[in-house]
């Protein structure tokens, strides 16, 4: 027999996001949600400026991002001078749509999963402007973000605190919640 | 060993190929001149320029594939992408047009020249020309043949060929299918793109997911079920009475257990399809297929790889290597 591939799983598992903090996410305030992201998407946009160079013609997109199994929708509309994001119990319009569970949306932020086989296997859809998705896709992909670490540096002089506390919630849960987590 | 040449859509995707063992890295600029021209995708010439210096920095090659075919009157978009090629240092570029490769063996001999699999050479006649006419140093060879036929082209020819073993699977003559230009009026042939997503789109009905490519449905897949590309080639049309897949079966080539015939078959070097995937998939993938090479370098039997999921329809297939049905 020919021997297996030992340190190579096949497809790390998607994992379920707990329902705690599923339920924390639904509960949450959208008002504070709204501002703390929009401030993370305006940080992590001047930070990576390729990301909308890569999106080119569709730097000016309304993109719907729905973690289906929370559920809850983020809308990054780019279509203003500086870009927003907005939570919404239901999706709202947009020019294109992805949907999946929070962990897969966040594990393909950190390079976790390839787009393409969460697609064959059903574990996200797109809806709308497929070419405005791939574009997305590929700029997300591209910039190799670490949303944990952008999230912990808001704690300002507790941010390695904040990191700390991050990695304990992404260790408990599986979800990589950091780029450093999508390796592990 | 045999020369495992991976894909990068992206920097991020080429810094990935190189750290997972890749011996060299075929790539593209941001324009019509390759065969992957998708949004958000490719190199500016920046990018290009860097992605070659950390790949010669670890002892990777970087191949530019400019395997479109010129159109009349814009030729100025790849004579430039030919000579950007070589005053960026790349190791080779990938050419398809023959007009094109004459253009690039006489203003820029130094740069080698790979034919592309878009080109669709299948037999010695056609690539010894290649050889002799444009010195053509390495060929990508179509997949549409056999093991056997690959030992009995490299019997006959003194270059290099390179064969597909992992990724998606044409069926057609490459170079030569107009599928998607039927239906979309844009080619990976012409424009660099099969299928454009600017012509697709995805609706739920009744819970089964309709693909639908120039507004036409090709493929609705029930809940659960793997969904394929978006491909006319692998669209599930009605004929008759019977409903199927007319042209090919949704799923993806997986050669790796072929590797030592195709190393008997006297194979240089092995390429993994896959420009627009992510960096998680070159970086499996290539992994997986390093692992396989040095195994096989060694005289070890070639692990089984694990990348099902990876693949279309999450089904793999030998494809036309073991050509059964003949």
């Amino acid at each position: 027999m020919p021997e297996a591939l030992a340190p190579l799983p096949e497809h790390r598992a998607i994992p379920r996001m707990p329902a705690l903090l599923a339920l924390g996410v639904r509960l949450a305030p959208y008002p504070p949600g709204d501002m703390l992201l929009t401030r993370l998407a305006r940080k992590i946009l001047a930070r990576n400026p390729g990301v909308l160079e890569r999106l080119g013609s569709y730097r000016r997109s309304r993109f719907v991002l729905t973690a289906s199994d929370v559920p809850v929708s983020f809308l990054l509309d780019l279509t203003r001078d500086l870009p927003a994001v907005s939570l919404h119990r239901d999706p709202p319009a947009g020019d294109a749509r992805i949907s999946g569970s929070l962990a897969v949306l966040i594990g393909l932020v950190h390079g976790v999963w390839d787009g393409d086989a969460l697609f064959f296997s059903r574990d996200l859809t797109v809806e709308g402007d497929t070419s405005a998705v791939l574009a997305l896709r590929n700029a997300i992909d591209d910039a190799e973000l670490d949303l944990g670490q952008e999230l912990a540096t808001f704690a300002g002089p507790l941010s390695g605190l904040a990191r700390r506390l991050i990695e304990g919630v992404e260790r408990t849960t599986g979800v990589p919640l950091t780029r450093s987590g999508a390796v592990r | 060993m045999m020369e495992l040449v991976c894909p990068a859509g992206t920097p991020a995707s080429l810094r990935a190929a190189v750290d997972a063992g890749a011996h060299a890295i075929y790539c593209g600029f941001a324009d019509d001149t390759n065969a992957r021209n998708f949004p958000g995708l490719n190199f500016s010439r920046r990018e290009m320029a860097e992605g070659i210096a950390y790949a010669h920095a670890r002892g990777a090659k970087v191949l530019i594939a400019i395997n479109t075919f010129p159109r009349a009157g814009e030729m100025e978009l790849w004579h430039r992408a030919v000579s950007d090629a070589a005053t960026l240092g790349a190791d080779a570029a990938i050419l398809a047009d023959l007009g094109l490769i004459a253009h690039a063996a006489e203003r820029h001999p130094s740069l080698r020249r790979h034919l592309s699999v878009q080109a669709a050479a299948a037999n010695p006649d056609v690539i010894n020309f290649y050889a002799s006419a444009f010195d053509v140093k390495r060929v990508v060879l179509p997949r549409v043949l056999s093991v056997e036929e690959i030992a009995t082209i490299n019997r006959d020819i003194d270059v290099e060929t390179e064969v597909f073993v992992f990724g998606g699977l044409c069926v057609m003559a490459e170079g030569r299918c107009s599928l998607s230009s039927y239906i979309s009026g844009k080619s990976p042939n012409m424009n660099g793109v099969c299928s454009p997503a600017s012509h697709v789109s995805y609706v739920e009905e009744g819970g089964d997911l309709a693909a639908r490519l120039g507004g036409y449905t090709i493929h609705r897949t029930p809940a659960q079920a793997p969904a394929p590309y978006p491909t006319l080639c692998k669209g599930c049309f009605k004929v008759g009475a019977r409903t199927g897949y007319v042209f090919e079966d949704p799923a993806s080539l997986d050669a790796s257990q072929l590797l030592p015939a195709l190393s008997r078959a006297g194979v240089t070097a092995l390429k993994i399809e896959g420009r627009q995937r992510s960096r998680a998939y070159v970086a499996q993938v290539v992994r997986n297929f390093r692992q396989a090479v040095e195994a096989l370098a060694e005289g070890r039997e070639v692990p089984v790889g694990a990348l099902a999921r990876l693949t279309e329809g999450q089904a793999a297939t030998a494809g036309a290597y073991n050509k059964i049905w003949r």
